[in-house]
């Protein structure tokens, strides 16, 4: 990146760097005033008070309520993608199927979940749940929405990293006489998989992310966000718990986003620069961003080549 | 399927799926120019606001937008006092709470959004062929003509259609701002849950029908506008 950013402007010279230097102290005096402003509204509002922010030294606040929240959190996510795969995978194959009939509604199912709020998935699980079983299971509606939602998303990372494995090994299986389905389970998804690792992680980002709904509308599922708020009204600190709580979120994402790009980075140099199912964390809300990469990645698969 | 709720005036529809469309509009629009900027610190010259942007954009993308608006409400608004509504008195005060309520909402739309806004206009920057901005530079512009006449104008033009799926994440987030009051399609399925249980797949079909007639023209518009508008190289 900052290889290519560069190409925006000149090594500065002397005059360069002098004008460099005064928009960067203007920078860090607007900077410092913003944080001096924000500090002295905490510092009007009694949130800088000891007293509010020691409670994260006791170690009962976090056994009873933020390492539990946290543990649910990750349960959920962890869970969810573990069925979502899959599913997804599912999903995906039958989009590249032959048969119409299998090809459409498997686009159908993955266009309409891809579609739909995550929230209005969770809270129409969590009643449907009630109506089948009669106990409410916020847990069970957390991940149904996030199964239902992320399988439609992991689908089409399937789909794009089985595109994605160069034609010959398709051509070449046929040539040995496997079945399609042969082709499809020892050559082109064992391939797929390695690919699509990367895409799968920062994936999980968006899942850790949405797990946070749950709390939501009576869903009353004890996530990390609520149980801070929970923890919060305990010690009478709501500012300081969810700064906590953002902070142990940012960390978690940061470290599965970097983990992600370990794996693309190392992918690409043993499969000596070989396709690998990029999707941005970033410019990913929703996985649009995999149906651009899924045009570039566009290598015949299999229903070219048995054209 | 009984639809005979449809006439219940608990059940607003056209009024949630309207929340919907006002909530996405004014949070699109700021997150547009806020990502733009953010997007420009991230490729500057000056190191400080390089850092800056990278901070911004790491923090904000990585904490789930329900944290975010919940500490609009009741942290930013509820403990620090932040006002964005004004309250007149002897009018009722739901009206100062629901104006409050979806500006806060519109902002916290605004500040998660706008990361991604800008991650997508960075990699839509670089996708512009370095010539470009070597030229530009050739002919002695500066940095910021360079970006703001050579450079982000490719740029955003290519990527018209990652931000059109941008729109369409924000558009299905919106719901999320049910969590803070504002009446939304999500505030309408959880009032369902709550007295017409029964009826619940009737109500959900109804909202996925709306999230569909929003986002798909959306998409449409935008892979169209994409292609009509690709910079041909």
């Amino acid at each position: 990146m900052s290889e290519r950013a560069s190409v925006l402007y000149d090594i500065p010279g002397p005059k360069a760097k002098r004008f460099n230097l005064i928009i960067s102290v203007i920078f860090a005096l607007l900077l410092a005033l913003l944080t001096w402003y924000v500090l002295s509204i905490l510092a009007s509002k009694n949130q800088l008070e000891a007293d509010k922010w020691t409670p994260f030294l006791e170690a009962q606040n976090w056994t009873t309520y933020l390492l539990p929240g946290l543990w649910a959190t990750l349960q959920a996510a962890a869970v969810s993608v573990v069925i979502a795969l899959p599913i997804g995978a599912l999903l995906g194959i039958a989009r590249l199927s032959d048969h119409a009939w299998v090809r459409r509604p498997a686009g159908v199912i993955v266009e309409f979940f891809r579609s739909i709020p995550v929230l209005i998935l969770m809270l129409f699980a969590f009643q449907i749940w009630f109506a089948i079983f009669g106990v409410s299971s916020p847990f069970a509606a957390v991940v149904i929405g996030l199964v239902l939602y992320n399988g439609s998303v992991l689908a089409e990372v399937v789909r794009a990293g089985i595109l994605a494995v160069p034609r010959g090994q398709t051509e070449a299986a046929v040539a040995l006489g496997l079945r399609k389905s042969q082709v499809m389970t020892i050559v082109l998804l064992p391939q797929a998989l390695t690919t699509m690792l990367p895409a799968v992680v920062s994936q999980l980002v968006v899942i850790v992310k949405d797990t946070a709904l749950g709390g939501l509308l009576g869903l009353t599922y004890s996530e990390l966000r609520r149980a801070g708020s929970t923890s919060a009204s305990a010690y009478g600190n709501l500012l300081p718990t969810y700064f906590v709580i953002a902070v142990m979120y940012v960390l978690i994402n940061l470290a599965l986003g970097q983990f992600s790009v370990y794996l693309e980075r190392r992918l690409r140099t043993r499969r000596g620069g070989g396709p690998v199912v990029k999707i941005d964390p970033g410019a990913q809300t929703d996985l649009l961003a995999a149906r651009q990469e899924i045009e570039i990645l566009d290598v015949p698969g299999i229903d070219q080549s048995r054209r | 399927m009984n639809f005979s709720f449809l006439s219940d005036p608990k059940y607003d529809f056209i009024g949630a799926f309207w929340m919907t469309v006002q909530l996405t509009f004014w949070s699109a629009i700021g997150a547009f120019i806020f990502g733009v900027i953010l997007a420009a610190m991230r490729v500057s010259p000056v190191p400080l606001m390089r850092g800056f942007g990278t901070v911004v954009v790491n923090t904000f993308r990585n904490i789930p937008l329900t944290l975010i608006i919940i500490m609009m409400s009741q942290v930013i608004a509820g403990q620090l006092g932040l006002r964005l509504a004004v309250r007149q008195p002897g009018v009722n005060p739901q009206a100062f709470l629901d104006s409050q309520n979806f500006r806060l909402a519109v902002l916290g739309f605004i500040i998660y959004t706008s990361t991604f806004v800008c991650e997508s206009i960075r990699a839509g920057i670089n996708t512009v062929p370095p010539g470009q901005a070597e030229a530009a530079r050739a002919i002695g512009l500066t940095f910021s003509q360079v970006l703001g006449i050579v450079v982000l104008p490719q740029a955003i033009r290519a990527v018209i259609a990652p931000l059109g799926s941008v729109l369409i994440a924000l558009t299905k987030n919106t719901t999320i701002a049910a969590a803070i009051g504002v009446t939304e399609a999500s505030t309408l399925m959880a009032v369902g849950i709550e007295f017409d249980p029964d009826k619940i797949t009737a109500i959900f079909l109804v909202v996925a029908a709306g999230f569909i007639a929003l986002t798909l023209p959306v998409g449409l518009g935008f892979g169209a506008l994409a292609k009509r508008n690709a910079v041909r190289r």
